[in-house]
């Protein structure tokens, strides 16, 4: 068979998504769309304080209110107050506690679940909320991680006297390498709490499908599959009855890598009602019970000699799980682990992270998911490293980074990078930076006393993509695996249905996924259509998170179309009486070789597989390919991010001059839908830097979970980015993608701070708090400016 | 989240909303919606009545061809930001109204609107105050007007009673001064932390007069009058910083999650500064 990858195909081309005109034109479906006849509305009757004892609820009020069927607290629901479940132990002595869908007693953080009322529509059903009779005596609230720790703190769960959740452990002998060092940095970062804020709120309908034994669960979420499974095992219905649908569903960010207790609470009262069931939050639910990111405290330390040769990393961090443990809390910081070592060699590396309870809103995957936690770390140190040993920071980065001719380099953390290329994309970052100039420029208004100051951030990243290979995964105590599915059908008329274990909600994996498959098939983009997120229509598959879709997913449509082309092959042969060997395949045809006139079109294949009159001996009726496909490694973008950052010292006000992202995913699929996740990806990895941050008051009360506080820039508040890719294909991913979901918010956060310090470094700044508000960043040159008096 | 029951009536004449205010114990009236559905929507309010006002064409209007600019008060912040009228005479009001929020609201709310409801983070109410504004206001005994330093009463609160209606706000021509509105936020559609509208009347190179308003300082809008004193006769960046020096003195501005009381204090020196400079033209 020929190669199947051309250039003469729709691989690599920026066509413009299928998606869009769609949502553009408004016909989008929605959960909250989702109508069904004698639909019930849900509303939750959530904890107004972050610990507290309930010592009334009495729901029979609201069955007094108009258009109300039921309403019920945990003793009401009884066995049907399904436990929301964690799937990621991390050790064997992680403490997990029971996290209720209704609270049993006790709430533990501000939007915890009291009480649930269903009426016939969903403003009755918010209205009920009020004649609910519920008392509550306040206890304290546990919400610094520091004093949790503490022999002294009360626990949140009693239970377990402490509000540890585990330790974890990796590596060893730091301290031996320190031993030889001339310079040690230490350094604590807060990696503040975040709120992924998609766009569409979360919806979720459950409803029982009249005559069978389904039930059908729509719900806005990435995880149609994993849902299935956990659904299943929570409420006791058999999985075969289940049916997931994620409809189209607006962002995630990690925010819908999740089984909600909203999801186990709808679904179980339509089972019970035997009535549809559905409900939709509020943006002011949504900021407070839409499990939140980020939140660790880490405390980095590196040691290297006086010339800058790095000898080795300590991470010891505090990680805040919030009130519960949902999915994958625990186990959200340490996808970091591997990562703090980043882009450089070193020979000691020590980890430890500690999860702790506190009376907030549970904390779990939000774009990154620990990478970026751990990249806003090391890409920090590593400034203020060369700030200690006079250094420049990119010489420094230069000394210490793996080179292109050392891989596939096995990392001290033990991650083994197949491909890369930092020179490249440094040096391609740098002549569109103009670093020179700015340089210049700094240096001019340094020794000018200009009040707006200029500093330069630096961010050479790198970030593990693909989760995951299952073995890996099984090692890390994580219960599920890392493989994904394909089925490519080829109908027919020769239209074909790409069947995808992936669950797009914005990327864009329509297109994207038809231009692989029909770059294979040598058919047209517009005659696939990409099936997904449908357990009934796509049985298989392990969804989208974790830049997976693509390094995972895309291996699995290339195998299900060569295995599609491969028996077509055989048909073909057969038709064309030949040996399939004497074959060759291009721009849609079989052909003969050396006899190109004897010819035959896929699609004429695909017709004789279904009329199935001449098929060879032992060769099945129907033309489709599929594939499972566990990946063989993780994958590992890079890129050198650049931030030129304006200061005004008057004010504290932070301006991105001009910001340029120089980025590796390997091949591009579709270099248009990659700007765009790059952009995004800034936009969200800036806002760390500047805007976001979710924060508490010692009562636990949230202050700021609102789209008013809570700051979310908007392409004003940004500059206009100068992005540019260089491509090393990955060479343990077929198609030689790595991943492109996440790499901006990685990259994006410690260039933008690393900025902001370099530009106040003269004045006695090393370090700025996230985010670098206005008010933060002129605090800090007061300080600064105090220590220096 | 889904409002609380309420009635709901459409005005079309400034009588019919007052007599359907004075219907209601407990009524609100609708302007563009951009304050009050919020509000509504979060519950934070349960009015048994909205009286819409967005159908009363007579308070839709901007009237310059008196001595006066006169904006009825159901205008929206688009029209007023680029009356001709406002823009020559009153161009301290269109540069504060151009900062409000984004153009999606700035084509549904109101100026009267915004000045009724009387936020103090709003950006229009120091200018009104400022520029000394007057504000007539319709109700069951008839039409009143009110001065621009009697209106505002405190947070959210202004002289417009429960059964009335602000029909316009009215302001003096100030043909050939200077101005600016200087926002200080967090991003292009955030409230401001403060916020500061200056305008001045030159004479040779120096300051003659100066009017300047604050923004966020306070329960209501500040009129900075000392140091609108202090610049008379200023000429220079030196001078104009030497007079701001006070501008945030006597203010007891509340702290939050943007600035504490000292570091809005600061702000208020900075940008008043900044705002008087740019009004001025002057840069040094």
């Amino acid at each position: 068979m020929t190669e199947t990858v051309e250039t003469s195909t729709p691989l690599g081309r920026p066509i413009k998504r299928k998606e869009d005109a769609k949502l553009l034109h408004g016909r989008t479906n929605w959960t909250d769309n989702i109508q069904l006849p004698g639909t019930l509305h849900m509303a939750i009757l959530r904890s107004p304080f972050a610990h507290a004892n309930i010592t009334k609820l009495d729901v029979s009020g609201a069955l007094q209110q108009p258009n109300v069927v039921a309403a019920y607290g945990a003793d009401e629901l009884g066995d049907l107050n399904g436990s929301v479940p964690c799937v990621w132990p991390v050790t064997d002595d992680i403490v997990m506690p029971d996290f209720p869908s209704l609270a049993k007693g006790k709430v533990r953080h501000v939007g915890d679940c009291v009480a649930v009322v269903l009426a016939t529509d969903a403003k009755h059903a918010a209205d009920a909320l009020e004649a609910i009779d519920v008392e509550y005596e306040p206890l304290d609230a546990i919400v610094d991680m520091e004093a949790a720790l503490a022999p002294d703190s009360p626990a949140l769960h009693e239970e377990a006297g402490t509000n540890k959740c585990y330790v974890y452990n990796l590596g060893g002998g730091y301290d031996d390498a320190k031993a030889k060092a001339d310079v040690v940095v230490k350094r604590r970062f807060i990696n503040q709490r975040l709120i992924p804020a998609f766009m569409e709120p979360r919806s979720v309908v459950a409803a029982p499908m009249g005559m069978s034994d389904e039930i059908t669960v729509w719900s806005s979420t990435q995880i149609p599959h994993i849902l299935r499974v956990l659904i299943a095992l929570v409420t006791g219905i058999p999985e075969n009855n289940l049916r997931i649908v994620a409809p189209d569903v607006g962002g995630g960010f990690g925010g819908k890598l999740q089984i909600y207790r909203e999801e186990i609470l709808v679904t179980q009262i339509a089972r019970k009602l035997g009535r549809p069931v559905k409900w939709t939050e509020s943006r002011s639910e949504d900021m407070v019970a839409t499990h939140h990111g980020r939140d660790q405290i880490q405390d980095i330390e590196i040691a290297a000699t006086k010339d800058g040769t790095l000898l080795g990393l300590k991470v010891d961090l505090i990680a805040n799980m919030g009130a519960y443990l949902q999915i994958i809390t625990p186990g959200t910081p340490l996808l970091g682990m591997f990562m703090y070592p980043a882009i450089y060699k070193m020979d000691a590396y020590d980890f430890q992270c500690t999860g702790v309870f506190t009376s907030t809103t549970p904390t779990d995957a939000y774009r990154g998911a620990g990478r970026p936690e751990a990249t806003y770390a090391i890409e920090r140190i590593i400034d203020e490293l060369a700030a200690e040993l006079d250094m420049d920071p990119m010489a420094l980065r230069q000394r210490n980074w793996i080179t292109h001719e050392e891989f596939p380099y096995t990392t001290v953390a033990g991650l083994t990078y197949d491909t890369g290329n930092y020179e490249a994309a440094t040096a391609k970052a740098l002549d569109l930076f103009g670093m020179d100039e700015l340089r210049a420029e700094q240096k001019q208004r340094r020794e000018s006393g200009d009040p707006v100051q200029l500093g330069i951030g630096i961010s050479t990243f790198t970030e593990m993509c693909g989760l995951a290979p299952s073995r890996t995964l099984g090692a890390l105590k994580y219960v599920a695996g890392g493989w994904e599915h394909a089925t490519i059908r080829m109908l027919p008329t020769g239209k074909v249905e790409l069947i995808t274990g992936t669950s797009p909600h914005g990327q864009g994996h329509e297109t994207a996924w038809s231009q692989i498959a029909a770059s294979i098939l040598g058919i047209g983009v517009e005659d696939i259509e990409v099936v997904h997120g449908d357990t009934g229509r796509a049985p298989y598959g392990m969804d989208t998170y974790g830049s997976r879709s693509l390094a995972v997913g895309g291996q699995a449509i290339k195998k299900a179309a060569d295995n599609l082309i491969e028996k077509a092959t055989v048909i073909a042969a057969h038709q064309l009486e030949c040996s399939p060997g004497d074959l060759e395949f291009a721009d849609g045809q079989f052909s003969v070789k050396g006899d190109p006139e004897k010819a035959q079109p896929l699609a004429a294949v695909a017709f004789e597989a279904f009329t199935a009159h001449n098929l060879p001996d032992g060769v099945e009726p129907t033309l489709q390919g599929e594939a499972t496909v566990d990946p063989e490694d993780f994958s590992f973008p890079h890129g050198t991010h650049l931030a030129a950052m304006e200061v005004d010292t008057d004010t504290g006000r932070v301006t991105v001059r001009k910001y340029v992202a120089v980025d590796d995913v390997g091949v591009q699929v579709n270099p248009m839908i990659v700007e765009g996740q790059v952009h995004g990806g800034l936009a969200q990895g800036i806002a760390q830097a500047l805007y976001e941050g979710a924060f508490y008051d010692e009562d636990g009360l949230p202050l700021n979970a609102n789209l008013s506080t809570y700051l979310i820039p908007a392409a004003p508040d940004l500059p206009s980015f100068i992005t540019d890719r260089t491509e090393t294909p990955s060479t343990t991913h077929p198609l030689g993608t790595k991943g492109v979901g996440e790499a901006g918010t990685i990259a994006s956060t410690p260039a933008i701070i690393n900025g902001i310090v370099d530009a106040l470094r003269p004045l006695g700044v090393t370090d700025v708090a996230m985010p670098a508000t206005p008010m933060t960043v002129w605090k800090t040159i007061q300080a600064a400016k105090g220590g220096q008096a | 989240m889904i409002p609380a029951t309420f009635g709901y009536t459409r005005a079309s004449t400034i009588d019919d909303a007052v007599a359907a205010l004075a219907s209601s114990d407990d009524a609100k009236v609708l302007g563009g919606g951009q304050s009050l559905l919020p509000v509504l929507r979060l519950r934070l309010n349960a009015p048994e009545l909205v009286v819409d006002c967005s159908g009363i064409d007579e308070i839709k209007s901007i009237d310059g061809s008196g001595d006066r600019v006169v904006i009825g008060s159901g205008a929206t912040h688009h029209a007023v930001m680029n009356d001709p009228a406002v823009t020559s005479s009153v161009p301290l009001l269109a540069q504060a109204t151009a900062t409000v929020a984004d153009p999606q609201i700035r084509h549904r709310g109101t100026v009267g609107g915004a000045l009724a409801h009387a936020d103090p983070r709003a950006d229009q109410p120091p200018v009104a105050l400022a520029l000394d504004a007057e504000f007539t206001i319709a109700g069951p005994g008839g039409r009143r007007t009110v001065p621009a330093a009697e209106f505002f009463v405190g947070p959210f609160e202004t002289a417009v009673g429960e059964d009335e209606l602000l029909v316009s706000a009215s302001f003096p021509k100030y043909d050939g001064w200077g101005s600016h509105y200087e926002k200080f936020n967090r991003t292009a559609q955030a409230w401001s932390i403060v916020g500061v509208g200056a305008a001045v009347r030159m004479d040779s190179g120096s300051i003659a007069e100066a009017r300047i308003g604050l923004a966020n300082v306070g329960g209501t809008p500040m009129r900075a009058s000392a140091t609108e004193q202090a610049l008379v006769g200023a000429s220079s960046m030196a001078e104009i910083e030497a007079a701001c020096a006070q501008a945030a003195d006597g203010l007891e501005p509340f702290a939050d999650e943007d600035a504490d009381v000292e570091f809005r204090k600061h702000l208020v020196r900075v940008l008043t500064k900044r705002a008087v400079a740019r009004a001025a033209g002057i840069s040094s």
